[in-house]
């Protein structure tokens, strides 16, 4: 992603309010018509970043370019940039076409281009026949694509997107955000996208920046948030059910790698990697757990256990799994599957011995054949 | 139907009825009642122990039109609401948004800003009688300061009415702004940034977006300021008392003189109902032509 100029270019970025939070000493390149998804927990700076990038903020240090050019003390107007707010922000007095051509009529844009932009606009979105309405007639997935349109009649390059799903119901959700994303596609757009929600960020980008606390926790594409966590938050964030983090110390010694000081290191294993045996006879090793509840979800089952010394684990089973509360199980998974991380700052850990391979994507498979699951 | 069903209908009924019952009834009996025999008590002569009261028809309100003084002091009241009125509305509407940004020491401000609508009309007016006074108020010693001669501004024809409609906008505007500062406060700030990011500047936004999501508000602090025009008289007592030569004479405060000074009460009766009649046309032609235009959430 350094082959070419970055589109966007943050360097070494600070914004701190009173108490603390904002983002400190921030460095993101954006390529060209890629689709970036900031995510993070509430208060992490990923609003923040946005609100830099757009020039809703200003930088206390550093500089932010666009397209080449250093926007850092650039009105949001002189950007070249449009953006879609949580609330929509549409204007509830002006009809769903005066809201998606304000940004032109105030750039003097004429009649005629206004109109054929503003019937694009409507096509792309699918609003035709709803442009005398008012905001307030419309649904809540309505209104998120006049925001849509919005934002992308004036033909900015660069589009910004502040949680613009969060106010939809969960299905709507879902068709939603395939729309935003072939429409970057289509348009050949860049997208930055913000975000609490992980699977919204693993279904859409390009490229996830998780961030926590105004940091960069880990920057790159979703299968290596997933399968290749930079540290113990990004393990934990990302994946739902979350990746299982316990201390070291709750495993049975052979199966922490040489090399790593057991004292201070955390394990994590993804809920998928997890294999589990109500026979805790035969099997040669297993953390032994007990069942406090399953969630059948169709095509696959939760099963979550608790491990004494642990904040306990779950267990992702396909189809059908009954387990009754309280059966004593043994968890086991393949050794490429485990994740290590210090016990102190978080950071992946490489054990030597590493039979790691966790970019394939055949390692779930593997774990899968390793060891008979129920 | 189903017994039920009509009985619970009927329940509702009652309810909706015993609701508005007390506002009914003391609306009858304060407003309802007294417009009525007003309008009845216009239609008969004045009455004293040797001519009692006959029927005159509208022979009182041809009087009134006849009267030199019906008409300066319509004209003077038209002044005064075609000044106080729209003054005040930009008044407060200026002082809300400048209360509502993000200023040092913004509670003080709101709070200097509403003083005036705190005070009782009657000591708003003493307070001015002491600014307006000739060579000692603060008016004429700031005048004064720059050279100008001491002015009479209560006592001459010509500055009598703008001293008054002076008073009434620094009393009214505070009182406006509160309207304006509550609305500002609903409208969100996602709404501002949406605009600087589509291009907009301040004076745009303020004209496009800022102004049409203000408007039921301002329709309603314009029925306010308007029926105060009429209703606002309470200064006129301390200032000038309508003079000199009927120069700040206002519609209401004739009314009470024709009524209380001069017990005419007939006419005073008569006028009444001119100006009742002119404010429900006034309100009707409003809620018309605004009403369409404008945006309600």
């Amino acid at each position: 992603m350094t082959a070419q100029t970055p589109f966007i270019q943050i360097k070494s970025v600070s914004r701190v309010f009173n108490g603390g939070n904002g983002v400190h000493d921030l460095s993101i390149d954006i390529p060209r018509g890629s689709f970036v998804v900031l995510l993070g927990p509430s208060g992490c700076g990923k609003s923040t970043t946005l609100r830099l990038i757009a020039g809703l903020e200003t930088a206390d240090q550093g500089m932010i370019a666009i397209d080449g050019k250093d926007v850092t003390n650039v009105p949001p107007s002189k950007r070249g940039l449009s953006m879609v707010f949580q609330s929509y922000a549409l204007f509830p007095h002006l009809s769903v076409a005066e809201n998606i051509i304000f940004g032109l009529k105030v750039r003097k844009t004429s009649k005629d281009e206004i109109k054929t932009r503003l019937t694009e606009a409507l096509n792309v979105t699918g609003l035709q026949g709803y442009e005398e309405r008012k905001p307030a007639e419309l649904s809540g997935g309505q209104r998120q694509r006049v925001a849509l349109a919005r934002a992308i009649v004036a033909g900015h390059p660069l589009c910004l997107m502040d949680e613009p799903l969060s106010n939809l119901d969960a299905k709507l959700r879902h068709s939603v955000r395939k729309d935003i994303r072939d429409l970057q596609q289509r348009l050949g757009i860049t997208v930055v996208y913000v975000t609490h929600d992980q699977t919204e960020a693993m279904s859409m980008a390009d490229i996830v920046i998780l961030m926590k606390d105004g940091r960069i926790e880990q920057a790159g594409h979703p299968a290596d948030l997933y399968l290749k966590p930079a540290t113990a938050f990004a393990a934990g964030f990302v994946g739902s059910p979350p990746m299982a983090l316990m201390p070291a110390s709750a495993l049975p010694r052979e199966v922490v790698p040489a090399g790593l000081d057991v004292s201070r290191l955390t394990f994590g294993i993804r809920p998928e990697d997890l294999a589990l045996t109500t026979d805790t006879t035969t099997k040669a090793w297993g953390i032994t757990a007990t069942v406090n509840g399953s969630e059948f979800l169709g095509a696959e089952t939760f099963i979550s256990v608790a491990i004494p010394g642990t904040e306990g684990a779950t267990a992702r089973l396909p189809g059908r799994v009954h387990i009754a509360p309280g059966t004593q199980v043994s968890l086991s998974w393949a050794g490429a599957a485990a994740h290590w991380f210090d016990g102190e700052d978080g950071r992946r850990l490489a054990p030597t011995t590493s039979r790691q391979s966790a970019r394939e994507p055949n390692t779930s498979i593997e774990t899968d054949t390793a060891i008979p699951s129920l | 139907m189903n017994d039920m069903a009509r009985l619970q209908k009927q329940r509702l009924a009652l309810y909706g009825w015993m609701l508005v019952a007390p506002a009914l009834a003391l609306m009858s009996l304060f407003a309802f009642y007294p417009a009525i025999a007003t309008l009845w008590h216009s239609l008969f002569t004045r009455g004293t122990t040797r001519r009692p009261s006959v029927f005159a028809g509208i022979e009182n309100y041809n009087d009134l039109f006849a009267d030199p003084t019906f008409w300066i002091v319509v004209w003077n009241n038209l002044i005064y609401a075609g000044i106080t009125i729209p003054v005040s509305i930009i008044f407060a509407l200026a002082m809300a948004l400048w209360a509502n940004a993000h200023i040092p020491a913004r509670s003080f401000v709101r709070s200097a800003y509403f003083t005036p609508t705190i005070l009782p009309m009657i000591a708003a007016a003493n307070l001015w009688l002491f600014f307006y006074t000739p060579d000692l108020g603060v008016i004429d010693q700031i005048t004064g300061f720059f050279g100008a001669s001491p002015t009479n501004w209560l006592g001459q024809p010509e500055t009598a009415l703008a001293s008054v409609i002076m008073v009434t906008i620094w009393k009214e505007a505070g009182f406006f702004m509160i309207f304006y500062l509550a609305a500002l406060q609903t409208i969100p700030p996602d709404l501002r940034e949406a605009a600087r990011i589509e291009g907009a500047g301040r004076w745009t936004y303020t004209r496009r977006v800022l102004l049409p999501l203000l408007m039921p508000t301002t329709i309603f602090v314009f029925v306010n300021a308007m029926i105060n025009s009429v209703k606002l008289i309470d200064h006129l007592f301390i200032l000038t008392k309508g003079g000199p030569n009927n120069a700040s004479k206002l519609i209401l405060y004739w009314i009470w003189e024709m009524a209380f000074a001069y017990f005419d009460s007939p006419h005073a009766a008569a006028m009444t109902i001119l100006v009742l009649l002119t404010l429900g046309l006034v309100a009707v032609i409003q809620f018309r032509l605004v009403e369409k235009r404008t945006h309600y959430r």
